[in-house]
């Protein structure tokens, strides 16, 4: 009992298994920690380096920063420093470092300075972390450095604390990955030390530097941030041992945490980092996840990028990201929270507060009611000053935060106009009922506010429909209410009127635009569902690579609006353009360097990804269950949309369709290949064990009778000896023969064999092939009846005496001795049809098509010799003169060979005028 | 049997040579054996052979090519030694002037025949002054132009004629299509081989007892026609 409860988790243990194997595989990253710039990372890498070097390691310097610091610029000598790569950029020569150069170098460590650098535009990666990402999975060791106020989860404290926005961040998960993190710590008086004596930056950037950032306060932070930072670091450290070493008591359940967000630009950000640090605390694994509903579809392109910008931020936090679709938040959220097995969920503070939380009610509410087994986290809002000095316009929008804003999300005219619209339709209902005023009661009055109100709700959305509602009843109470013409009312019954006209209108309104709102979304699945529900209908239809190419380029052309092209890889998995120009409707501008890092790699690249993002391509990979099969890379008319997360998701769909339709075709071809192999293999066994019975056979007769003549050739007496010489000939005959049609076969099989048609009389070709079996047909009286005007046809006589040999030795070989055997020939209609026939015991029933088959014997246990190819050879023979070939039984018995030869007409001869007496 | 005639066997595999030896010198013959072709050139134009057997499959130079640097001084009789995948070769062999082939495999007993008949052959040229020809019951008189089966006479056309005489001449010895049309035709005929098959199907009605199966006009089936003469 006490044992399985001491058994650590199987899967933790194949998860650390796998961790491990990761770990051998790839490089392994070393990160030179500090608090600030000017603690000595550099310093620090470059003397591990030289530690390294001396321990007889092959290090290079890939890119080392020296900021001209005299110490370390001598630290420098001595190690091979990789060329950098010059690019130029705006007139300004950058220096880069060069990733390709290096791996081709393929040091066993690189040292690359400064992790969080941004690379000039047109590199390989946006990012220098990337860069070294690719040394490690090309499996190059790396020694960098990154201050504490480029990491990524930490970028808005530090910003708060310095007042200074960083843009140059490194995912958490790169620092996570490191596999050994070293504290570079410097007292901040130490540190402002070295800057005044010149040491940290050249004087002129020093005193900028020293005014801006390198405030004692500011160090202090920093530093203590960096050293909190290594804390945690150490303490995970700390458990991931105990977790190895069993020494926990109680197995946790997993936390897993979900984190919705919204369009809320910086809201959702903070709500993301504030996540990270939770799911850090908690240890747990954390889904973002983003519902989109209609209303959501119909953001601005602004807005949906800073919801992009926000996602791709979860993921390099370390988070999976999710996009669901859906028209009712609160469930969606829930019940993906179920499936996940999610323990919290984690939303944002709402922003609405009041009568408004009160009347629209705020998705908090609505999941902690609905969620009861499930732990909620509201993260309040933090100041955001910081967004002040970024560019966000749409800051002033973020309190639409977590779907809570009840506001259409239009643009401002049409907005506005719907308003208008509420008044104006206000304004007619009053004229209308003004109209009717005193031929109907005020009831019927209100009815006509009631239809102004749908009309409005059903063409402007909830809005202008709520005014509308307002709008119409105090319209109602000035214009009709007695007292008329004033806000007063006589009759305190009509506050209750107006009450209820209020609520049915506000009713309506909501009701006529929520149907709506479905009725968008339901649109929206719909195309999107039909569009993808006619390639993959047509894929389905499709047999061959080409085609179903051709198909997946139409339709993602026409859905995404793209000028798409399939890369496929050739044998050698390189990724060619395509074949042809059939297929290739543009295959021009699509890189196949990019193409290539996309099929090796399995990820995204070109615009809007990490990856060469430069590119104006989107590179997708065809993955299909069996591996990749190839890239899809398209050139977006619009390629905002394609960055639209359900442009995104219905494109992985299509992808993903697309790549099984290929991945069909290519197992079809392999399953086809295999049957082939499998069918080839069995012909080769039955002709090893059909010749390798025939050759034995003979040869172990030839070898006995051989070595028995040559032992004892003098005591045997004449008729023994001859009786040996006899069988040992016979039997090397037979050997010939076999060796004959084997060899026939081998020709006729491989198309090596050119017909030498000439025109021959029938007769000649039978005397032929009769005068070489003389002796073995001395047995069987054979008859030839050949009509004297027989016709000549055009043949190789070879091989048609072939056709004759094999079907007479088929003849003595299967009847008895004695028999008689007939060749006889007709000319019908087109064809000159000859027979040879004999008197045994005819061909076994349902054997008459089989017989023709390669290796196919009648009688399989006798020994007859021969491999039965002799009928097959006949058949091909037959077929190459573009005739056929069959066999029946006579009805007088035996068995009769039938085949049939095309007649033409044959070529005129001169007459010889006169003939000799 | 005394034979005592000179042979000659070109041909580079072992084995073969050595059953040839065997098989010949039981048989009387003189053997001489070459291994190549230029040896074998060499041991023809000095040992004044009787009959060369000349293996087409030769490693240094094309069995043809023998041949016709034998024919080039002598009209020694030469049989051709050829495996079946040489079937063309065989033809160039004989059109250059080869008397007679076998295919490997082959017997003793065939071969020794045919060396037989090209020697006799040899003997039939040089001293048929008497012009006439004769085998089993078939009867030419070349003299009298009178061809007889079993003592009846046959009539045949001028082209039949011409035919079986240059048939006659080179009794025993294989002659291909090419040779016979030249022969009897002209050279302009050389790709009419159905001529020559339907005038020796017409000769073989006229002289054969079962035309299909001829006792004395023999197909060489894809190669030409050869006249026996035993």
């Amino acid at each position: 009992m006490n044992d399985t409860n001491q058994r650590p988790d199987p899967d933790a243990l194949l998860e650390k298994v796998q961790r491990a194997e990761a770990i051998r595989r790839r490089g392994r990253l070393k990160i030179f920690f500090g608090a600030s710039a000017g603690v000595g990372k550099t310093f620090g890498m470059l003397l591990a380096a030289h530690e390294r070097r001396a321990e007889g390691l092959d290090v290079v310097a890939g890119y080392v920063e020296t900021h001209k610091r005299v110490e370390t610029e001598q630290l420098l000598q001595g190690l091979e420093a990789l060329p950098l790569r010059m690019v130029l950029y705006r007139d300004t020569q950058l220096r880069e470092f060069d990733l390709d150069a290096a791996i081709r170098r393929h040091p066993a460590l690189i040292l690359v300075d400064e992790l969080a650098h941004t690379n000039a535009p047109g590199s390989r990666h946006p990012k220098r972390w990337q860069d070294v990402e690719e040394l490690l999975d090309a499996g190059i060791d790396v020694y960098s450095t990154i201050n504490v106020q480029h990491i990524e989860s930490l970028n808005d404290v530090v910003s708060q604390i310095t007042g200074i926005p960083v843009w140059e961040t490194v995912p958490d998960a790169v620092l996570e990955s490191a596999n050994e993190i070293e504290l570079i710590d410097l007292p901040p008086d130490e540190l402002l030390q070295r800057l005044k004596e010149g040491k940290v930056y050249l004087p002129q950037q020093a005193e900028r530097a020293a005014q801006n950032f390198f405030r004692k306060g500011n160090l202090i932070a920093l530093r203590e941030l960096a050293l909190r930072r290594t804390a945690d670091r150490v303490d995970a450290q700390m458990r991931d041992y105990r977790e190895d070493h069993a020494i926990q008591d109680v197995w946790q359940v997993k936390e897993r945490m979900l984190v919705c967000i919204g369009p809320g630009g910086m809201a959702a950000e903070n709500l993301v980092r504030a996540s990270f640090r939770l799911a850090q605390l908690l240890k747990a694994e954390w889904i973002v996840v983003y519902v989109e509903t209609a209303k959501l579809q119909r953001l601005s392109k602004e807005q949906r990028d800073a919801i992009l910008r926000t996602l791709k931020l979860a993921e390099e936090l370390g988070a999976e990201t999710v996009t669901l679709g859906g028209h009712r938040l609160a469930e969606e959220v829930i019940s993906y929270a179920r499936t996940r097995n999610a323990t919290r969920i984690v939303l944002g503070k709402p922003s609405l507060s009041g009568w408004k939380r009160w009347l629209l009610g705020s998705l908090v509410d609505t999941i902690v009611r609905q969620a009861n087994d499930i732990d909620i986290h509201v993260v309040g809002k933090e100041p955001n000053f910081l967004s002040l000095t970024r560019e966000n316009p749409y800051f002033s929008r973020s309190r639409l935060y977590l779907g809570l804003a009840s506001e259409e999300q239009r643009p401002m005219f049409k907005w506005r106009s719907g308003y208008m619209w509420a008044i104006a339709a206000s304004a007619s209902c009053t004229t209308i009922a003004w109209l009717m005023l005193g031929h109907f009661d005020l009831a019927n009055l209100i009815m006509i506010y009631l239809l102004g109100v749908v009309v409005v709700a059903a063409r402007y959305g909830r809005g202008p429909s709520v005014l509308s509602s307002f709008l119409s009843v105090v319209l109602f109470d000035f214009f009709f209410v007695p007292p008329r013409f004033s806000f007063a009312v006589s009759d305190s019954q009509y506050l209750i009127t107006f009450a209820v006209m209020l609520l049915v209108a506000l009713f309506i309104s909501s009701m006529t635009a929520s149907t709506l709102h479905q009725a968008r979304i339901a649109g929206h699945r719909e195309r999107r569902i039909a569009s993808l529900y006619a390639m993959s209908r047509e894929l389905t239809a499709t047999r061959g690579e080409e085609n179903i190419v051709s198909i997946a380029i139409k339709h993602v052309a026409e859905v995404f609006e793209a000028q798409v092209v399939v890369l496929l890889p050739n044998e050698t998995g390189r990724i060619v353009y395509p074949k042809g120009d059939g297929t290739a409707q543009s295959s021009h501008g699509s890189d196949l360097s990019v193409a290539q890092w996309v099929y090796d790699h399995g990820q995204m690249a070109g615009q809007g990804t990490d990856t060469l993002p430069g590119n104006e391509m989107v590179y997708l990979p065809l993955k299909a269950s069996s591996g990749m099969i190839g890239v899809l890379a398209l050139l977006p008319l619009n390629p905002a949309r394609i960055a639209l997360p359900e442009q995104q998701r219905l494109l992985e769909t299509f992808v993903s369709q697309i790549a099984q339709a290929l991945e069909r075709v290519k197992l079809a071809l392999v399953a086809h290949n295999v049957q082939l192999k499998m069918e080839t293999e069995q012909l080769r066994n039955t002709l090893l064990s059909a010749i390798s019975h025939d050759l034995r056979t003979p040869l172990a007769a030839i070898v006995g009778s051989s070595s028995s003549l040559m032992r004892d050739g003098d005591r045997l007496d004449s008729h023994a000896r001859q009786e040996l010489s006899q069988a040992i000939y016979e039997e090397a005959t037979r050997m010939a023969g076999l060796a004959n049609n084997l060899l026939d076969m081998a020709r006729l099989e491989a198309g090596a064999v050119v017909l030498n048609r000439q025109w021959q009389p029938l007769e000649e070709v039978v005397g032929g092939a009769l005068a070489g079996l003389t002796a073995r047909m001395a047995n069987h009286p054979v008859s030839v009846k050949l009509p004297h005007d027989l016709p000549l046809i055009e043949i190789d006589s070879m091989l048609i005496e072939r056709v004759f040999a094999n079907l007479l030795e088929n003849a003595v070989k299967y009847t008895p001795s004695g028999t008689p055997i007939q060749i006889s020939a007709a000319s019908v209609e087109n064809e000159l049809v000859v027979t040879v026939s004999d008197k045994g015991a005819g061909i076994p029933a349902g054997e008459e098509k089989l017989i023709f088959e390669k290796f196919h014997r009648v009688d399989t246990e006798g020994n007859k010799g021969g491999a039965g190819l002799g009928l097959t050879i006949c058949r091909s023979i037959v077929e190459a003169h573009g005739g056929r070939i069959w066999a029946d039984n006579l009805s007088s018995g035996g068995a009769a060979f039938h085949f049939a030869l095309p007649l033409s007409e044959p070529p005129l001869i001169e007459q010889e005028e006169a003939t000799q007496s | 049997m005394n034979n005592s005639a000179t042979l000659i066997v070109i041909e580079d595999e072992a084995q073969i040579r050595r059953f040839l030896r065997t098989m010949l010198t039981s048989e009387d013959y003189q053997v001489i054996e070459a291994e190549t072709g230029k040896q074998g050139l060499l041991e023809a134009a000095t040992r004044k052979p009787d009959l060369i057997i000349l293996d087409l499959g030769l490693p240094d130079m094309d069995g043809v090519e023998v041949v016709k640097g034998i024919r080039a001084w002598s009209s020694v009789p030469v049989i051709i030694l050829s495996a079946r995948s040489q079937e063309s070769d065989k033809i160039s062999a004989l059109d250059a002037g080869a008397d007679d082939y076998l295919v490997k495999p082959f017997g003793a007993g065939e071969l020794l025949a045919r060396i037989r008949v090209a020697l006799r052959h040899v003997s039939f040229t040089t001293n048929g002054e008497e012009g006439i020809f004769s085998v089993d019951e078939l009867k030419v008189d070349m003299i009298h132009r009178k061809v007889t089966v079993s003592g009846t006479e046959v009539h045949l056309t001028p082209i039949e004629y011409r035919l079986l005489t240059v048939l006659i001449k080179n009794a025993g010895k294989v002659l291909t299509h090419r040779l016979l049309l030249t022969e009897v035709w002209g050279p302009n005929y050389v790709e009419r081989a159905h001529y020559l098959r339907i005038y020796m199907g017409t000769l073989r009605h006229k002289l054969e007892k079962d035309p299909a199966r001829p006792r004395f006009l023999l197909t060489e089936v894809g190669v030409g026609y050869r006249l026996a003469v035993i």
